[in-house]
């Protein structure tokens, strides 16, 4: 699985996000190797010391975590792997799913994402997406796939207007996503939120039709939603679950040291819901 | 063009900013909205509904309104 990776003037958790896709491409494809049953979708990196997780950090299937994170193993030249997009890039061959990072694109400048929708690559985005590719879009991101259209909805001004940075806990919602096949609907997870715009916001009608729908990927645990969304949403799909956005990180909880791998699954979804499709 | 949050949307700033009146020694105002107002210089009016539609607002949480001066 190889991810693109956007970045936009401005942007600055592009780099998390790549060693998330790096961390989630060396997973699966160390399980592939050694013969790990990716059929068994559910929770796979639920241990992260998991020794086989451990050493497909240090053989280094792939290469670039090196550039961009200095975190990386010993790699390799050969095989293509997971990279850097930048926005006046408009082709996406040979990528399998695109991440549309956080991080104050164009300055949020006019309104969050709403200069970044009409990069270049955005409208290769949007093909890419339209043709049923896996398309995840964090914070900013999911602000920039909210003004493109491609998912339901708005994000204003946090209710207390303050930018809020801590780790809280999501709901998985019931959401039919190839994303969530490494997570069980109603699961609790833990990641950090961070962000000044993340009221979820859609019309009666709108909502109605987006809960009617199961387009609820993520909800804020009960008593903990931080800024006043509607429903407690913290992320949706689009109506074929193939592009997903949510205003938590993700990409900041793959790693044992920051405390919680449990965004890990998220960048393995595809994955093993493509496996799980051809089992 | 004047730019502001659609009525029944909470406006988070213009809470913020009525919030801090008392204590400036403003009584009486209520209900503070903050919109924006984007001026520019076109040859013609034909497409700055389309610019609004598309750019300049979010017509799922902004209205708004469209005022042309002649040089």
């Amino acid at each position: 699985m190889i991810w693109g990776v956007l970045q936009f003037p401005g942007s600055c958790d592009e780099r998390d996000a790549l060693n998330a896709c790096l961390i989630a491409e060396r997973s699966l494809n160390s399980r592939d190797g050694t013969g790990g049953a990716l059929s068994s979708t559910r929770n796979v990196v639920e241990d992260p010391t998991d020794p086989v997780f451990e050493s497909s950090e240090q053989s280094g299937v792939g290469h670039g975590a090196d550039d961009v994170s200095g975190r990386g193993g010993g790699l390799s030249d050969s095989a293509p792997s997971s990279r850097l997009v930048w926005h006046e890039e408009t082709d996406l061959s040979g990528l399998d799913g695109i991440v549309v990072p956080g991080g104050f694109s164009y300055g949020d400048y006019l309104r969050a994402g709403a200069i970044a929708r009409f990069s270049p690559a955005m409208t290769s985005v949007a093909r890419f997406a339209a043709d049923g590719g896996p398309v995840l879009g964090i914070c900013n991101g999911f602000q920039v796939l909210c003004e493109s259209g491609l998912l339901p909805g708005a994000l204003l001004t946090n209710e207390r207007t303050r930018f809020i940075c801590r780790q809280g806990d999501l709901v998985v919602g019931e959401a039919d996503s190839p994303f969530l096949a490494g997570y069980e609907a109603g699961q609790t997870i833990s990641v950090p939120f961070k962000h000044q715009s993340g009221r979820f916001f859609a019309p009666p009608e709108l909502l109605e039709q987006i809960e009617a729908d199961n387009q609820v990927a993520f909800r804020y645990a009960s008593g903990q939603n931080p800024n006043g969304s509607l429903n407690d949403i913290a992320g949706v799909t689009n109506e074929a679950g193939n592009v997903l956005g949510l205003m938590p990180h993700p990409e900041h909880a793959v790693e044992a040291f920051s405390g919680s791998t449990d965004g890990l699954a998220l960048f393995q979804g595809p994955a093993l819901a493509t496996a799980g499709a051809g089992a | 063009m004047l730019i502001r949050p659609k009525e029944g949307i909470l406006d988070a700033q213009g809470k913020a900013v009525e919030g801090a009146l008392p204590a400036l020694g403003f009584e009486g105002i209520e209900h503070v909205r903050v919109g924006r107002i984007v001026e520019l210089r076109a040859e013609t009016a034909d497409r700055l509904e389309e610019l609004c539609e598309k750019l300049l607002a979010n017509p799922l949480i902004e209205d708004y309104e469209i005022e042309t001066i002649s040089e």
